[in-house]
Parts: C-alpha cells; structure tokens; sequence
C-alpha cells in the first residue's frame, strides 16, 4: 500500500514540477504557405522563426516563458484568412505576428479585434491595414510612401512622363499602391493609363501590348509573385523594352528566377538590403541568417533554394523582437495588457529603428531601390530615398 | 492599324486554340452520356504537374508522351471509378459525382505541391520568341491553333471513318438501342474519356508553354470558358465546339484592345448567358426531340 501511494506521490509531484517548467507563451504567426502569395510569406515565416530560434524564451516577472510559435496558412485568400485567424484565437496566442498581403491582414484583423489580441504586421503596406483596426499595429513603412517613392525614381531615372499601371482587381495590396504611384505620378505633371486584370488570369499579352500601344515610358506593375512570374516571360518573349517597376513584393527569387537570362529592365522598393553595411544589427542578422539556412536546408528550401536575405526574413525578424519586448513591457502574457503596452514600444531592429505612431504604424521614412541583374540573378543595389528628400 | 490589333489576333487565336482542345472533352462527353465533366479542367491541370515534376528525373523527349500517358490513365480511372458505377443513376447523380471529383483533384494537387506556384519547364524550339510583322511572341503562339485544326480535322476522320467511330455515333444517338445492337457501351465511353484526356494533355503542354507556370487552380479558368465555347458552339458538336473556342479566344483580346480590360472574363460568361437564351443548342447543335 505504502508503495503504491508513494508511487502516486511522485507522479503527481512530476506532473506538477512538469507542469510549472512548460510555462509557455503563444506566438500566432499569420501567414500565407500557399496561394499566390505562398513564396512570400514562407519567406517571412523563416525570419520569425530565426528570430524564435535567437530568443527562445521570455522572462516576465521572474517566470521564464518558453515561446511557442502557433503557425497557420491563411492561404493567399480573403475568406480563408479568417478561418486561419480564427484557429490562432482558438489556440489562444497572446499575440499575432503577419501577414505577407494586405488583403489577408485586413481580413483577419477584424477576428483579432474581435478577439482583443494584438497583432503586429511585418511587410502589409496597405494603409487601411493599421487604420481600420485598432489591435494591428506594424513594423514597415505604408504604401502612399512607397507609391510616391516609385514615382519619383520613374521621373528621375528613366525621365519617365507617362506611365502604364497595372494592378490585380479586388486585391487591397495592389490596386491600393497602383493608386498611390498614379497620384504621386499625375502630381509630377505626369500622365497614367491603368488597367486592372482579374483573379486567375494566365494571358497578359494583351496589357502589355496596351501597355506599348499606350506610349507608356514605364510599366508600374505591383502584382504578386505568382503573376510576376507569368508577366515577366510574357513581357520577355513578346521583348518588351519598357522599364518594369513594382512593389515590395517583387523583390523575391520568385522573380529574380524568372527575369534570369532576359533583357528586362526590373526595379523593385524594399525595406531592406542585405549589402548595407551601415547598421551593426543588420550586419549581425545578415550573417546569423545565412549561417542559419545554410545549416538548415529545410528552411533554405523555403527561402527559395539560396542564402540571399529578402527584405520580409528581416521584417519579420523585427516583427518577433517587437512582440518580445513588447510582452515584457506589459510584464503579462495577456493579450489586452501586451495590446496596451505595445503602443510604447520602440526598439533598434534589423531594418531601423522601430517605434509607432498613434495609428500604429511604424515611423519609417527610407525605401531601398533595388534592380534585378538578369545575368547573375540577384538584385543590385540602385539607391535608397527618404521620406525628407521626396519633400525637396 | 493593323500592327496594333495584330499582337491581339495572334494572342486570342492561340488562346483559342488552347480552349478548343479543352472544350472537345468536354462536348464529345457530353455528345455521349449527356455528362457534363466538370473534372475535365483538373485533368487538364494535373497534366501540367506531372509535366513539371517528370522533367526533373527525364529528358523532355521521353517525358511529353509519359504525361500524355499518364494523363490519359488518369481520364480513364475517373470514368471507370466516379462515373462508371452511376451509369443507370439519374442523370444528377453523375453530375455531382463529376463536381466531387473536380474538387478532389484540386485539393489533391494542393496537397502534394503545397499550393505554391510550379515553373513549367522550357520546351526547347517551342518556347523561343518569334518576330511577325510588329509583333513578337513565342513559337508555341503560332502553332497551337495549327496543331489544334489538324488534331481535330484527325479526330472528325476517325468519328466518320472507323469502326470505333461509328460506335460512338451510334451510342450518342441512342444509348440503349446501340446496346441492344451489341456495342459494348463501356469500351466506348472509356474511349471517349481516353480521346478527351489525351487533347487535354496536349492543350496543357501548349498552355503551360505559354504560361510557364502551374498552380492547383490554373485550369479552373480556362475549363469554364472552354465549356461556354462547347456551350456556344452547340454541345456535342465538336466542329462547332472548335469554333465556339475561336471566337471567345478572339472576342476576348479584342475587348482588353478596346481598353475594357476587366469586362473580358464577364463577356464571356454574359455570352453564355445570351446563347441559353436564344440559341439553347448552339451555333452547330442539333435540335434534340425527347423519345418517349
């Protein structure tokens, strides 16, 4: 008898001891792993995860917390993001990290809220992302920044006057950042035709040769990477010699793949570049990245099979810090206290410094203008422009 | 004038030409069991997969007819596994099936592939770029409404002219009376499901020439609009359900050369709209009269 009761005392004893070592912390990771916008958000996904794998645990008020990182694809699509949002709720992750494509976090954005758990978006540049929803806050700059950004380096490096939009009908990312470079364009005195292409569609020959016909000096072409793909060899084999300029989503090995070999003239904005030596943090995080897929083939699998740094890795690196510091802030792992602690969280992260304004949007003013090189298949480094320079 | 419009003709011919390889399995189908194959699209798809994963392990040579092989096993396990059995169920029935199986294949595709794009691979000679007049495009441009005329001008020919051929006639006239007269109905549909898979493949190897690159829905699209082309040119008609395929493939670059880019899919789709109304059996169809 006497055994038996100690035997009972000391696996109720373990469970306990077990049960106190396993205090662990949720981290939601919102992000699509396929769809359209697949190849980017495995990408951004990789960066949090480097980022967990640094800094694995979280001490709040001398209780160390391990973080678990609950990770769900909202599949590149509006209705699907909802679901995918609704899981993390169900899971119950104190904080929400993503996601690649404005479209998806506006969508789930209004389950968080719902759900009054805060989430912080790594690369949605949409505005209405953080404006719309009191519990997103984000750590990239918006897109009416990066439309006038475009349109100035279409002035200024191709002496562009006239330029051919295109962008994707329904989709908040691209027709948002479409409008935004036509009216920073049209402010310049210069003209625009734009056109919108629907879901699904594989023939863009037909908008290019509009795009030609139209006298266009520029194509500006935010699309995702999966209809980058198609366009980029449609504009190649129909050799299309206009410059093509797009969006953050661009810079990607999706198109650097595609635009390898051809005479295409491609220009893309980012947040980030991994040659810039001017930041300690970057430097650090650049090597520690690219040891880290090296030894991880898994991982270089989803950063598209090379080492090369793409600007969302490092957002979402910085997105995983934010939400650290911003938990022992609020010294809880609380939803609600981390969404009123995170307002005054700032923090030097591997894309600049990051604090937030009063919508929640992080105060950044500089974009990296980068070009695809068609020979190497990598992108060169053109030029960065400030929010200050634009005003001049 | 006509430099501006040509890049457009060229793109809806070929366009066309892709459509009318997919819209002749679906109206030979339909000629036959009065089904309407909503898998025929995914097959399609899953031909353009099994090309991309094929050609990492074969030469191109040896892989274009394994696909077109494989695709056909795969046309020809739908009918014998999802349709087979229903034969005498209603009509309905066999609908459904034909809805589950779409379905299934797109999610299967999503499953294996993990949703993201495939970069079809480059077929030499065919994907090169090409210079007529103004306008430049791919070799596969010019010979995919070429290959698409002389496969179907091959398949009139063998309908009119062989043994096989005239089973299917027979069987697309009266399903039980052919019975009776002891033409082994089974072979016969297999037979279609086998001629419609095999167009598909080839229709997919020249799509996805075009389009280089796969994803689970990439045949969604152009399976509908090949359906409102067999639709248009009179189901069941596969004369007719090859010019339906043309005239949507045309219609629908001349619209995005007009500047009304975001209405060319919703012409189509009003097209079919506006034919049901008036012309219920197409350009080509003929006037069924229900047997009692």
């Amino acid at each position: 008898m006497k055994k038996i009761i100690a035997l009972v005392l000391v696996l109720v004893m373990s469970v306990l001891a077990a049960s106190a070592m396993a205090e662990t912390v949720k981290i939601g990771v919102f992000e699509p792993a396929s769809g359209d916008n697949g190849a980017g958000g495995k990408q951004e996904v990789i960066g949090i995860e480097y980022a967990h794998s640094l800094t694995p645990t979280v001490e709040v008020d001398g209780t160390t917390y391990d973080v678990e990182l609950v990770i769900v694809d909202n599949q590149s699509a509006t209705d699907k993001a909802v679901s995918a949002a609704q899981e993390l709720v169900d899971a119950g992750v104190s904080i929400v990290l993503g996601s690649y494509g404005s479209g998806v976090s506006m969508a789930g954005g209004e389950v968080f809220a719902d759900a009054e758990i805060p989430a912080i978006g790594c690369s949605c540049t949409n505005p209405g992302v953080t404006s719309l929803c009191d519990y997103y806050w984000r750590v990239c700059y918006l897109d009416p920044f990066q439309g006038t950004v475009m349109a100035n380096f279409a002035r200024d490096e191709f002496g562009a006057k006239s330029a051919y939009v295109l962008s994707q009908l329904g989709d908040d990312y691209t027709t948002g950042l479409a409008t935004y470079f036509s009216k920073a364009f049209e402010e310049m005195g210069g003209t625009v035709v734009s056109e919108q292409f629907t879901e699904g569609t594989s023939d863009y020959t037909a908008y290019l040769t509009n795009a030609i016909n139209s006298g266009a000096d520029i194509i500006f072409c935010p699309t995702s990477t999966t209809v980058a793909a198609l366009l980029i060899d449609q504009a190649a084999s129909m050799n299309v010699t206009l410059p093509m300029l797009a969006g953050d989503t661009w810079e990607s090995s999706v198109i650097l793949d595609a635009a390898k070999g051809t005479g295409l003239t491609i220009c893309v904005s980012t947040f980030f570049d991994e040659k810039d030596e001017s930041s300690p943090q970057a430097s650090e995080f650049v090597q520690g990245f690219k040891a880290w897929l090296n030894a991880n083939p898994d991982k270089k699998t989803n950063n598209g099979g090379n080492d090369i740094v793409a600007a969302v890795s490092a957002l979402g690196y910085d997105a995983y810090m934010v939400a650290i510091e911003a938990i022992k802030a609020a010294g809880s792992i609380e939803s609600t206290a981390i969404a009123e602690a995170l307002p005054s969280v700032a923090i030097t992260g591997v894309t600049g410094s990051i604090s937030f304004n009063e919508i929640g949007d992080a105060n950044k003013d500089m974009a990296y203008i980068k070009k695809a090189n068609t020979e190497t298949g990598a992108f060169d480094f053109v030029k960065t422009q400030t929010v200050a320079e634009l005003a001049q | 004038m006509f430099d501006k419009i040509l890049p457009y003709l060229l793109s809806g011919i070929s366009v066309g030409g892709q459509y009318a390889l997919i819209a002749v399995g679906y109206t030979m189908v339909y000629g036959i069991l009065r089904l309407i194959n909503f898998a025929h699209g995914d097959i399609f798809t899953a031909a353009g997969f099994f090309m991309v994963y094929m050609v990492t392990v074969l030469p191109i040579q040896i892989a274009i007819p394994l696909v077109v092989a494989l695709t056909v096993l795969l046309g020809f396990t739908v009918e014998r596994v999802a349709y087979k059995p229903l034969r005498s169920a209603p009509r309905m029935s066999v609908m459904i099936s034909a809805i589950g199986v779409s379905y299934l294949l797109q999610n299967l595709m999503w499953y294996v592939t993990g949703g993201l794009a495939k970069q079809y691979p480059t077929i030499p000679w065919i994907s090169q770029s090409v210079t007529i007049g103004t306008a430049t495009t791919k070799v596969v441009t010019l010979i995919t409404p070429v290959l698409t005329v002389l496969l179907v001008i091959a398949l009139v020919a063998i309908i009119q002219n062989t043994k096989i051929g005239m089973a299917m006639r027979a069987v697309s006239k009266d399903f039980e009376t052919a019975q009776l007269m002891g033409i082994k109905i089974d072979s016969v549909i297999s037979t279609t499901f086998i001629i419609g898979s095999l167009l598909a493949a080839v229709g997919s190897v020249l799509y996805f020439s075009n389009y280089a690159s796969v994803t689970p829905t990439a045949g969604a699209m152009p399976g509908l609009k090949a359906f409102v082309a067999a639709v248009f040119g009179g189901i069941g008609s596969i004369p007719g359900a090859v010019i339906g395929a043309f005239i949507i493939g045309i219609c629908e670059n001349i619209i995005k050369a007009l500047g009304y880019t975001t209405f060319s899919d919703a012409f189509t789709f009003a097209l079919l709209i506006v034919i049901l109304l008036f012309k219920p059996t197409g350009l080509f169809g003929e006037k069924t009269s229900e047997k009692v």
